[in-house]
């Protein structure tokens, strides 16, 4: 378990990680098991709305003209939260969010903290920051708090304690929470978790939350949610601090008459999830009276020139893409050594480190297409995979004896051999030769050497057949020619 | 690690022009592409009011609510019926509500009996129940959505306890989220609670496991049309 980081900047290449994920049964087939129960749920449900498609791309419109206008609409919501008497932080930076949150914590005074599942906090790791300065932090998601107690790695968007089961959450629960007699019964594990936050709801003043949706025409935030931990951190405190990636404005209220539809199917099987709040600055008499809004670059903005990557952020973290994700769905989402994993992740992690870290992510796909099927804002990941491995090639072109450069003259050499029928079918004569000592007796080639070896690592080749097909076709051509 | 939080924040504006030079450089001479976003989902629902009434019926029962239907002016004998079943007797409730819904037969107190106007967190807890209306409920969901005006009450009221009875009226029922939001729009920036059945996970091996911190228990009354 050591090998598991978030840290995209620390963690190992894609295949090694995941080799080494893959020989752990128990995780695998925990990660089965819960991406076919929500991908049944979510299909059953997606069935039954005649007009999806419609929603998909009325989704995806709202999405690509906030980001097309992003600046606008971020200045018409901070001006709408200061409106409504809330307060609006801007940080470049993972380092300067962690900074702000830390000061807002000092003036309130609080020395403890209560949270609502983000996505964003994990990104800028704020957990142990807020730790180093004294802060207590609880995470109140029933999942966030296994990943917590345990010290352990979110490894999914929507679910990230997937692929712990309840054996392990129970282990888990009666040794953190002093519990003996507790069963692994997953409504008495629940029954723990609800008895042991109570106390923090009633106790704890400050809370820090994510955000959903931004809403730039009324300055609204909108956090959906399941178990209504949500709704006790954003009520009960007296200060609430949501920290959000500034992707997440969209222009109306109204939009959220779409993503409100589309998100709930998508992420968790569900006509709508059991609680979603609304709320708009400060309301006297009525939750907490000291908003503030952390709004995080941390790379994003390096997304929006182009074209096609800016697509990337019209996410809305539904996680649809990783339960339809082969590759995700044998290997978790620890494998992909950042907090976004799946396909989402393989476009997201690399593009916010500027294609310095991740570079193994887009690799982490056979491109079959099953995440743009389900994307519910049409995000056309495929389509980015391809993209960002010709930008990697691109960076790494210059550098020599580099896995790429030797790629490249192996590639340049394809190339030529491609573009001349008769270098093809002398070179499928010589492969058919020199593949000789390295086909198994299943008529298989499972490992290469040198260069070649990286490609077979991860693949098996069929043998060449005894004849190709241009062969086969020219002895064709010579028998109907025959003699007359 | 954190050399100066204070300083961290009069940089803010300085992060801010940072961050708007980056997005505005970034779109430079994008605009122009920009499509008004294509609206041929379903906006209109298409049911008349009793199979709308049973739609909504229906998706509540899913969520293991219970439900009751009954004219306006039985709405405080049924009330008091649906409690007393439920072995409820101690209600709080929003100061507006109208004085025909809280029977006397059960003991009720109201937000505003507090002693700073609102009650304390642990007096709504120590309650059995909170009793509401609503703005309205979307039937396609099975959503019930509070706006938390004088009927509904502040958002901890319908939030602490274990058990929460909410009326809604015929009228109040819309059949899709577009027409929910239609309504909504003059109030939008009202807090605004959506509730779709009671508080549930599925964080343990996917199993749905209903009440972990919200109300564990729904009821709900649907008042129809007086003729």
């Amino acid at each position: 378990m050591s090998l598991i980081t978030v840290d995209p900047r620390k963690a190992e290449p894609f295949p090694i990680a995941a080799a080494e994920l893959l020989q752990d049964t128990q995780l695998r087939k925990n990660v089965a098991h819960a991406t076919d129960v929500i991908q049944r749920k979510r299909s059953a449900l997606v069935a039954e709305k005649a007009d999806w498609q419609a929603l998909r791309s009325a989704g995806a419109a709202i999405r690509r003209e906030a980001l097309l206008h992003l600046d606008s609409y971020l200045e018409q919501f901070e001006k709408q939260v200061t409106a409504a008497g809330g307060h609006v932080h801007w940080a470049s930076d993972a380092d300067e969010a962690r900074r702000i949150v830390i000061g807002l914590l000092r003036d309130a005074q609080a020395k403890e903290v209560i949270k609502i599942k983000s996505m964003t906090t994990a990104e800028i790791d704020l957990n142990h920051s807020l730790e180093a300065d004294g802060v207590r932090v609880c995470e109140t998601d029933l999942a966030e708090l296994i990943l917590q107690l345990g010290a352990d790695q979110p490894s999914h968007i929507i679910a990230p304690a997937l692929h712990k089961n309840r054996h392990q959450v129970r282990e888990l629960f009666a040794r953190e929470m002093h519990l003996p007699e507790l069963t692994d019964d997953p409504p008495a594990l629940t029954e723990a978790a609800r008895r042991y936050l109570r106390e923090k709801f009633l106790k704890v003043r400050a809370a820090i939350c994510g955000a959903n949706f931004l809403v730039a025409e009324t300055g609204s935030i909108c956090i959906v949610e399941s178990e209504g931990n949500g709704r006790m951190c954003l009520t009960l405190p007296d200060t609430l601090i949501s920290i959000a990636g500034i992707e997440k404005v969209v222009p109306r209220f109204s939009d959220l008459e779409v993503l409100l539809q589309t998100l709930p199917r998508a992420a968790t099987g569900e006509r709508m999830n059991p609680y979603n709040s609304v709320w708009t600055g400060v309301t006297p008499g009525d939750g907490p009276q000291n908003l503030h809004v952390v709004l995080l670059d941390n790379g994003r903005s390096n997304l929006l020139a182009d074209d096609m990557t800016r697509q990337t952020l019209q996410c809305i973290r539904c996680a649809a893409c990783l339960n339809a994700c082969p590759v995700y769905r044998q290997t978790g989402g620890h494998a992909y050594g950042s907090v976004y994993s799946g396909p989402i992740g393989a476009i997201l992690t690399p593009q916010l480190h500027r294609m310095e870290y991740g570079q193994s992510l887009p690799y982490a796909s056979s491109l079959c297409g099953a995440c743009y099927e389900v994307c519910p804002v049409k995000i056309n990941i495929p389509e980015l995979l391809v993209y960002l491995r010709s930008r990697i090639v691109e960076k790494n072109k210059g550098k020599l004896g580099s896995i790429f450069s030797q790629e490249r003259i192996g590639m340049k050499m394809m190339a030529r051999i491609f573009l001349n029928h008769g270098r093809f079918e002398n070179a499928q004569r010589m492969a058919r030769v020199l593949e000789k000592p390295f086909v198994g007796r299943d008529g298989w080639v499972h490992k290469l050497p040198g260069l070649a070896g990286q490609w077979t690592a991860g693949r098996d080749l069929e043998a060449l057949p005894e004849q190709t097909f241009r062969e086969w076709w020219q002895t064709r051509n010579r028998q109907e020619r025959g003699p007359r | 690690m954190v050399a100066n939080p204070q300083q961290a924040r009069e940089g803010t504006t300085v992060s801010k022009e940072e961050v708007f030079a980056r997005v505005r450089s970034a779109l430079r001479g994008k605009k122009a592409s920009a499509a008004p976003a294509a609206e041929s989902y379903a906006r209109k629902g298409e049911l008349g009011a009793e199979d709308l009434l049973q739609l909504l019926e229906e998706r509540l029962r899913e969520y293991d609510a219970r439900v009751f239907r009954c004219a306006e002016d039985d709405l405080g004998q049924q009330i008091a019926e649906v409690l007393a079943s439920g072995g409820k007797s101690k209600m709080v409730h929003p100061s507006g509500l109208p004085a025909q819904w809280l029977d006397a037969r059960i003991s009720w107190t109201s937000d505003a009996d507090g002693a700073n106007g609102q009650l304390s967190f642990a007096q709504i807890e120590a309650l059995d129940g909170v009793l509401t209306a609503a703005t309205v409920a979307v039937a396609e969901s099975g959503s019930i959505v509070l706006q938390h005006g004088p009927k509904e009450g502040r958002r901890a009221l319908t939030l602490l306890p274990d058990y929460h009875l909410c009326v809604i009226f015929g009228e109040q029922i819309v059949e899709t989220l577009p027409e929910c939001f239609d309504r909504l729009r003059s109030t939008a920036t009202r807090p605004t609670t959506f509730i779709s059945g009671p508080s549930a996970t599925a964080d343990i091996e996917m199993t749905r496991i209903k009440g972990v911190h919200g109300p564990r228990f729904l009821d709900v009354i649907l008042v129809n049309h007086a003729v």
